[in-house]
């Protein structure tokens, strides 16, 4: 279990970004963080993920103090980030990125495989550079796979609907419900999407840095449920 | 042949032991050894220098013309004029490596000139090292030329990872009508290295273009210096990409120029130079790579090494 234990997280730039938060996130469970823009949910992610340190309270990974780790080291013992940005690379292949999440060598059925799951057909992406001359949505898509790859147990995805084509949403939440059969791992998906939140089986409200729900879909939805405009992809919460 | 040449010849070329087909080894300003095929033949200049490289039409092969200065206080200069006929495709590696255990420097400056007849295809490849501890200067100083014939194609791929104190590279080309030029050089330097290239294109041909791509790392004390000049005569398409990173105290100087003296000439020029984006590095970071093995990931990929 990934636990976070009262974070309280002031950067330079500004104070207060998560205030108090504790949340416990479990395998087998997929969470969903949603609220308004500015709330700290990217913040929670990047915490999570060690690129921020959290000024005061504790991250605990299956019981052992992650608060102060690095990024690599976090990396190493299971955690997986997909970035709200993707990041663009001269000269690294869609192949070389995907060989380095995996940690080991990827035949192209393998590729196939996990590029599948975001809508990529690997034999026209493996030996693309990982640069400006996709599209944001393409660079997205390989983002997202970049987190499918890796070996990790605790997968976080921030806002991956964003930039997303309809139909590749759709096969992103065909693969988010076939991680969730996974017992051993625990999904962590900040996302204003109700198609994104109706997989869910637990949802955290943040709003102003603090978590102001959190419960069963059941139980929180129904509060979201009543605002939001609607969108192809379901209706926007926030 | 040494030793030092076997060392050096495993890095710049795919040598395994034995170059099959058409080849000339040159090891400290001689040409030791080398053998023609059924469409390359290979004859030694008589004025200076160097050797002819005669490529049929036939010629659909690899040739391999490396050079190795395997000691200090050589001073190598090499002309060597490949002569591509019509309809050909070849690949030329070629590629050099200097290496000094002492305290006096050595250098090879090859001038390569490159004849391609219409509709003949080209791939050179020149791979650049230094080695060996001494202290003495490493250098190596080449000269390319390049006429390429109608609808004929050239693509030199260039790459100079360590060990080469001082470079000065200097690349002209001149393209008739709708010939291709596809150029992609990568250099890295460091300690207190020092690289220059320069590039000059004259597109005089309709529907000609170049791609002319340039990457380069300048880490700890060293300089880089580009310059390039893409002229676009006729109707023609030019590409210039020069992209730099920096590392430590890397200087790097970017002087690229597009003259276009026809309406219908199309010509581009991207440029970027800065150190490694942090979220780059950060990002290699989540997939478990330390901060080292990430920032030589970027660079390799960067530089195609």
């Amino acid at each position: 279990m990934l636990s976070l234990r009262d974070i309280k997280l002031d950067l330079e730039t500004k104070e207060n970004l998560l205030n108090g938060v504790s949340l416990d996130i479990m395998p087998g469970k997929l969470t969903v963080i949603t609220g308004p823009n500015g709330g700290g949910k990217t913040s929670l992610a990047k915490l999570i993920a060690g690129l921020y340190v959290p000024t005061s309270g504790q991250i605990l990974l299956d019981g052992e103090d992650i608060s102060h780790m690095s990024v690599t080291d976090r990396a190493k013992r299971g955690i997986a980030y997909a970035f709200q940005q993707p990041v663009a690379f001269k000269g690294i292949t869609v192949r070389n990125l995907m060989e380095m999440a995996s940690g080991t060598e990827m035949h192209e059925s393998a590729l196939c495989r996990i590029l599948d799951r975001v809508g990529l057909c690997a034999r026209e992406y493996m030996d693309r550079d990982m640069d400006s001359r996709l599209s944001g949505g393409e660079m997205k898509r390989i983002e997202i796979a970049t987190v499918l790859a890796r070996p990790a147990k605790y997968l976080l995805f921030d806002e991956p609907e964003a930039g997303i084509d309809l139909w590749s949403f759709s096969s992103l939440i065909s693969a988010f419900e076939d991680l969730k059969k996974d017992e051993d791992r625990a999904l962590l998906i900040i996302s204003h999407q109700e198609r994104i939140l109706n997989i869910a089986d637990n949802v955290a409200v943040i709003r102003e840095g603090v978590i102001t729900q959190y419960g069963t879909k059941d139980e929180v939805l129904p509060n979201l449920m009543q605002g939001g405009g609607c969108s192809p992809k379901g209706k926007e919460m926030y | 042949m040494n030793s030092i040449t076997e060392e050096i010849l495993k890095e710049i070329t795919d040598w395994d032991g034995i170059f099959s087909g058409a080849y000339s080894l040159r090891e400290n300003g001689e040409c030791i050894s080398f053998q023609n095929s059924d469409n390359i033949r290979i004859v030694k200049k008589e004025d200076k220098s160097g050797i002819d490289i005669y490529i049929s039409s036939a010629a659909k092969e690899t040739v391999y013309i490396p050079a190795c200065v395997t000691k200090s206080a050589v001073e190598d200069v090499v002309y060597n004029d490949f002569h591509v006929q019509s309809g050909a495709d070849v690949v030329i590696v070629a590629g050099c490596g200097v290496h000094t255990d002492a305290e006096e420097g050595s250098a090879h400056n090859g001038i390569h000139r490159f004849f391609l007849e219409k509709d003949s295809r080209v791939v050179y490849k020149e791979k650049h090292v230094g080695i060996g501890n001494g202290a003495g200067k490493r250098v190596i100083d080449p000269v390319t030329y390049a006429e390429l014939e109608e609808n004929s194609v050239l693509e030199m791929e260039t790459l100079q990872l360590h060990g080469v104190d001082r470079t000065t590279r200097d690349t002209k080309a001149v393209l008739g009508r709708g010939a291709k030029l596809k150029i992609h050089e990568s250099i890295l330097t460091d300690k207190d290295q020092s690289a220059s290239t320069k590039f000059l294109v004259d597109l005089n041909g309709d529907d000609s273009s170049v791609d002319l791509v340039s990457r380069s790392v300048a880490k700890d004390d060293s300089v880089q210096e580009y310059s390039s000049v893409i002229n676009g005569n006729v109707r023609c398409t030019g590409h210039s990409e020069c992209d730099a990173i920096l590392a430590g105290n890397g200087r790097v100087n970017a002087s690229p120029a597009l003259n276009a003296a026809c309406i219908d000439a199309s010509l581009i020029h991207e440029a970027a130079i800065g150190k490694i984006a942090g979220e780059q590095i950060i990002k290699l970071m989540t997939l478990g790579l330390t901060e080292e093995e990430a920032e030589e990931k970027i660079i390799a990929g960067f530089l195609g090494a």
